[in-house]
């Protein structure tokens, strides 16, 4: 501030006014744009799901007017009635402090559409006044932003590139599931110590699951310090410029505000906008992004970290419970039986009546339910007007309103029960299993599809043909019940339990650590042996890394291009397009694409079925005449003939048995052919003749054919000088 | 204290031709008319390290270099040198000297630093953390060739390309990642495995090596047995140490016997054995380092720990081997890092010699340095160089920014700038040098202008 003062009394006035003309302005994002708590986000939207009985949203609304916001925008897409209905309802709208305002919108599918829209009204009422904070609506949070948001101005006053401040909150994961305890995936960013500045930002597994986080040489040569930090949490609030909603417009492919904008912002050189971070220590953040992160902020609102938004004071219009001991909270009206018995860290709503000989300990128990004798809840988050029978045992689960469970039933670890389930009279559903009234989507139309839509429409559609042919049967869950147990089915990538809200089993536990001994046998495969020039070893090593995975896939694309061409024919020219385009988007040599097309001409060759070695000649022998062509395409220069005759070697060191003995006929076919000339044919000979003798054994084979090719060279130059030159 | 100090006094090192010639191998290369290795021997002895053993590459440096230090210090330090083939680099060197190492620990200097960083700091370190090796650090030397003015300039722009890349957690005590050489041209790849044990990596391009280490013996033999394609302390053993700290395997069960036999003390014969990260090596720690609690959540698991000390950024740090190097170390150890050079200075900010002889109206500037017996003719002027023993200059020359070495004959009317004039070289009349090496008694043409160039002899 000391600078801005030299400038004049005037514009410290002019700027002390404009900030006082400012409004603190938010936008909460009233959809999460993943599916992650379906089947219960079917019916209701999650902002509206209770925490500890209260609806996230008014954990967000609570602690943003606390923090001095003055004007709320709440984008609301998917459910947005019931989004709107409730805020009609509650004391919001009417809230002296805070002014809410509500955006609806049917057609964004993520969070960069949401701000799209945010822009484009943005022209046309001009709401965003100027620097916004951006949560969404299942922020729990008790962190002081008035602050935070001057030195957001302050920096952005001094570097216009300045747009955006993100919260970071420390957090340990697990060194063992590399899951945060919200149940994210690890991260990994890096700050500049100094300037707070983000430069690099990685979320573990989605990105690329490796040994190794890459920070591109540049960052260390414009910065003398980096720190890399594996143990902070994302609290996904920010503070953003205006400018943020124009960099959404700008990029329309933005959708994720992290995987895209932040991942974005950072590469983007061109137009050098910087993203900062603020640590936060004391206050507590945490945005609920799946089960078990619903799990650990319920525990932490019942442990009281998120005070005032805590059961017994009335921050939103809730009825405060009456705190107990042990952190016990009890509504006044809760009925309890004396034989009950009700453990430490447990919730209980109002109106709810517990039976005899329950057990009920670090549970959350909404209003109105009745819960019969001798039950058991452990570890689990019974919503409002639950009717549980006699006998029945529930550990780590969330059962929705108006569940019913009927006596002697067994929900196992990991269960979620949506609205109106009935479980069948002794019926055990088993961990994990997902239970609603509606039958799992078969198409993925949703809105809140975001997840398929942006990781890779491929998976989608795949998934989608699972669906349609799963059958709806009536009442899963016992002759008397009521619901659907949903398939398993976003869970192939990420296993289930893993989000769940039961605690990681115990075998899952031992598991990791055997991975991990894994993991390091590989690490030290990869140091290199060879010490002498371990540095440039090393480096190769490291550098290999990425091509070769890279190449991997490209040779997997390239055989999955070739044997379609094959089944339907396809023209060569199209064929020779399509690897063309595969040859730019992987960043491969020429030479690359002959390897990989002749690998999968031999691929093929060999996975046709045959029985003997001849036969699988004559297989050979007709794909490569029939695709000489494609292959000629690409093997113009010696260099690609070799890097064919290479490949082909590899492949018969890696099936000795079968092309193995084949190696000199086809290398024959192929100079007969004229898809190698013989210098390339030579020159392979004479590269291979300095190696070891394991692997000369397919040199040794073709050595007659190789003499006979040298011969017919010489004879070759005898007749033609030119021929020679060329070389 | 329980260590054996090495000093890797190289042997004729190619890089500093051509003023490491048969007779001066780079230990014995004059800074302010001392060899270099008399700086290191004094920073030794001043932190009581007195049991030392010299390596040289090459049997005819190893002599002359043991000539000097019998001569020089016989009564002072135990010294031992040992002379190893050429070009086994600083890995092999300590493999070929194995046998002579008994310590528990092993501080290992480089042979051509002109410092004040105490060592002893390093090897109190080490032992305070119980490493595995602990390496110093230091912050990139400030003292660039800036005021040296000519090539100065474009020296600049290079000098700050980082030579490592050296990852600290958050304490500044360990070592977590070291890239150096060709590495850095690359993208930083840092494993997940030790950023997720430590939490936090500070990754820091304005730190260099020191080239000072303090090795536990066990590990480093193991190493030196293990790897025998090693060759360099710094570029293979360091690396490698530091990319296995969390990864040390038990692959045999009976390391638990081991444990108590080390404790024991007699960890000589387990060398096959891992050892290296016996858990008792942690006890010393305060408190629970990031491997403690790493080892702890996985029982199968030994680690060791990569210390680092990181010099005071107001200590002086050099190393000489370049002959840039060789110059700025010669320019500072009289100027601005004087208290190194031994000497003491006169009120006008130099040193000449009583026995020195200096001619009318000559006059010898600030930082400068005139030894022993040499003799300055009339009208000369001697501006931040350093003049050795018996030089005879003659009339009307200027001297500025230069090394004369001993024995040097200067003609009349000579102009040197930013030149290096090794022993017993000779320029005859009016000749003007900038930016040139002489060898050793090679001898300059009359009245010859070079700029930029190497004298000597093919």
């Amino acid at each position: 501030m000391g600078a801005q003062k030299k400038g004049g009394g005037a514009k410290v006035s002019e700027d002390a006014e404009e900030q006082s003309r400012q409004r603190l302005q938010a936008i909460l994002l009233a959809d999460s744009f993943a599916t992650k708590f379906r089947p219960v986000t079917l019916e209701r939207p999650k902002v509206l799901l209770p925490i500890v009985n209260v609806p996230m949203i008014d954990y967000t609304l609570a602690w943003l007017e606390y923090a001095g916001i003055e004007e709320v925008f709440v984008f609301c897409c998917a459910h947005s009635v019931q989004v709107i209905e409730y805020l009609e309802k509650s004391e919001w709208y009417s809230h002296p402090n805070l002014v809410v305002r509500t955006i609806e919108s049917h057609k964004s599918i993520s969070a960069g559409d949401a701000l799209r829209y945010m822009y484009e009204q943005q022209t046309e009422t001009s709401q965003i006044q100027g620097d916004f904070v951006l949560v969404s609506g299942d922020t729990v949070s008790n962190m002081p932003l008035a602050d935070l948001i001057q030195e957001h101005r302050e920096r952005k006053k001094k570097d216009e590139k300045a747009i955006m401040t993100m919260v970071i909150k420390q957090s340990k994961s697990s060194s063992l599931t590399h899951q945060s305890r919200l149940g994210t995936d690890q991260l990994f960013i890096a700050v500049d110590p100094l300037t707070k500045q983000l430069l690099h930002y990685e979320e573990d597994k989605i990105d690329h699951p490796r040994g190794s986080i890459c920070l591109d040489k540049s960052l260390l040569d414009s910065n003398p310090s980096v720190l890399v930090c594996n143990d902070m949490q994302d609290c996904y609030i920010d503070i953003c410029s205006p400018e943020v909603l124009s960099l959404f417009e700008d990029n329309f492919d933005y959708q994720h505000l992290r995987r895209h904008f932040v991942k974005g912002v950072l590469v983007d050189d061109i137009m050098g906008y910087k993203i900062f971070t603020h640590e936060i220590h004391s206050s507590y953040a945490a945005s609920i992004d799946n089960f078990r992160s619903y799990d650990t902020v319920s525990k932490d609102i019942i442990q009281r970290w998120t005070y005032p938004y805590v059961p017994d004071i009335n921050f939103s219009g809730n009825r405060p419970l009456k705190l107990g001991r042990q952190g016990i909270y009890r509504a006044s009206d809760a009925v309890q039986s004396r034989s009950a018995d009700v453990g430490a860290s447990t919730v209980i709503g109002y109106g709810t009546k517990i039976g005899d000989g329950d057990k009920i300990l670090n549970s959350v128990i909404g209003n109105g339910c009745s819960i019969g004798s001798n039950v058991v809840i452990e570890g689990s988050y019974i919503w409002n007007n639950v009717t549980i029978e006699d006998g029945c045992e529930i550990r780590n689960a969330i059962v929705c309103d108006g569940v019913k469970i009927r006596a002697g039933a067994v929900l196992h670890p990991g269960v979620v029960l949506s609205f109106n389930v009935v479980v069948g009279r002794d019926f055990v559903v088993p961990a994990y299993s997902k239970v609603s009234l509606l039958q799992q989507p078969t198409t993925e139309d949703s809105d809140e599809e975001l997840e398929y839509a942006d990781s890779s429409s491929g998976t989608a559609d795949h998934m989608s043909g699972l669906n349609l042919q799963m059958e709806p049967k009536a009442s899963e869950l016992g002759p008397d019940g009521a619901g659907y147990i949903w398939e398993v089915c976003e869970g192939a990538h990420d296993e289930e339990w893993k989000h769940s809200v039961a605690p990681i089993p115990k075998d899952k536990l031992s598991e990791f650590t055997q991975a991990i001994d894994d993991d390091d046998t590989d690490d030290e495969s990869v140091i290199p042996a060879s010490g002498e020039l371990k540095s440039d070893a090393d480096s190769i090593n490291t550098d290999m890394n990425d091509p070769n995975d890279d190449y991997y896939y490209f040779e997997k694309e390239v055989e999955g291009t070739v044997l379609r061409a094959v089944e339907e024919n396809i023209k060569v020219d199209l064929v020779t397009l399509e690897i063309n385009g595969l040859r730019l988007s992987y960043n491969m040599e020429s030479a690359d694409c002959a390897g990989a097309t002749f690998y999968s001409m031999m691929k093929l060759a060999v996975d046709t079925p045959h029985s003997s070695a001849s036969e699988l000649y004559k297989t050979a022998t007709s794909i490569i005449s029939k695709w000489k062509e494609l292959l000629g395409f690409y093997v113009k220069k010696i260099d690609e003939q070799i890097e064919v005759i290479m490949k082909f070697e590899e492949m018969c060191q890696d099936s000795p048995k079968e092309l193995g003995p084949l190696f000199t006929q086809i290398l024959h076919l192929l100079y007969d052919k004229d898809v190698l000339q013989e210098d390339a044919i030579l020159r392979w000979a004479e590269e291979k003749a300095g190696a070891d003798e394991v692997d000369k054994v397919y040199l040794k084979q073709c050595e007659t054919f190789i003499q006979w090719l040298k011969e017919a060279s010489e004879e070759e130059d005898e007749d033609d000088e030119d021929e020679e030159e060329d070389d | 204290m329980d260590f054996q100090v090495v000093i890797l006094a190289g042997g004729f090192s190619s890089t500093l031709f051509p003023l490491v010639s048969k007779e001066v191998p780079k230990a014995l290369l004059p800074v302010a008319n001392r060899p270099v290795l008399s700086y290191v021997l004094d920073l030794l002895e001043s932190n009581n390290l007195k049991d030392l053993i010299v390596v040289v590459e090459g049997e005819d440096a190893a002599l002359k270099v043991g000539g000097w230090i019998s001569s020089a210090c016989v009564d002072r330090l135990h010294v031992e040198v040992a002379a190893v083939a050429e070009n086994v680099g600083t890995a092999g060197a300590l493999r070929a000297i194995a046998h002579h190492l008994t310590a528990k620990d092993i501080l290992i200097v480089s042979g051509d630093i002109v410092s004040d960083i105490p060592p002893g700091a390093v090897a109190a370190t080490h032992r305070r953390h119980d490493a595995a090796v602990t390496a110093m650090l230091c912050a990139q030397p400030v003292s660039g060739p800036s005021e040296s003015g000519g090539s100065g300039g474009k020296d600049k722009t290079k000098k700050p390309a980082c030579e490592d890349i050296i990852g600290l957690d958050s304490w500044k005590q360990f070592l977590l990642y070291i890239a150096k050489g060709t590495e850095i041209k690359k993208d930083t790849r840092v494993k997940k495995s030790i950023l997720c044990a430590a939490g936090k990596m500070e990754l820091r391009s304005d730190l260099v090596d020191s080239h000072i280490y303090a090795f536990k013996r066990s590990v480093l033999q193991k190493v030196l047995d293990q790897k025998p394609a090693f060759r360099s302390l710094k570029q293979d053993v360091l690396p490698y140490l530091v990319r296995t700290q969390l990864s040390q395997r038990s692959d045999v069960f009976s390391d638990q016997s081991n444990v108590e036999e080390n404790g024991n003390g007699n960890g000589k014969n387990n060398m096959q054995n891992n050892e290296v990260v016996l858990s008792q090596i942690l006890s010393n720690a305060s408190s629970p380092s990031f491997h403690q609690v790493y080892e702890s959540g996985l029982d199968s698991r030994k680690t060791h720990k990569c210390c680092v000390y990181i010099a005071d950024e107001s200590k002086y740090f050099v190393r000489l081997n370049s002959i840039q190097a060789f110059m700025d170390v010669n320019r500072d150890v009289i100027g601005d890092a004087n208290h190194l050079s031994g000497y003491s200075f006169s009120a006008h900010h130099n040193i000449v010699h009583p026995s020195a002889e200096l001619g009318s109206k000559t006059t010898v500037g600030p930082h400068c340095m005139l030894g022993e017996g040499s003799q300055v003719g009339d009208k000369c002027s001697v501006k931040r160089s350093v003049i050795g023993r018996h030089c005879r200059i003659g009339s009307n020359v200027k001297i500025v920014n230069s090394v004369v070495m001993d024995h040097a004959t200067i003609g009349d009317g000579c102009s040197i700038q930013g030149s290096v004039i090794c022993s017993n070289a000779q320029l005859q009349e009016r000749v003007t040098l900038r930016d040139c090496q002489v060898e050793a008694g090679y001898i300059v043409c009359v009245g010859g202008e070079h700029k930029g160039e190497t004298f000597a002899r093919k």
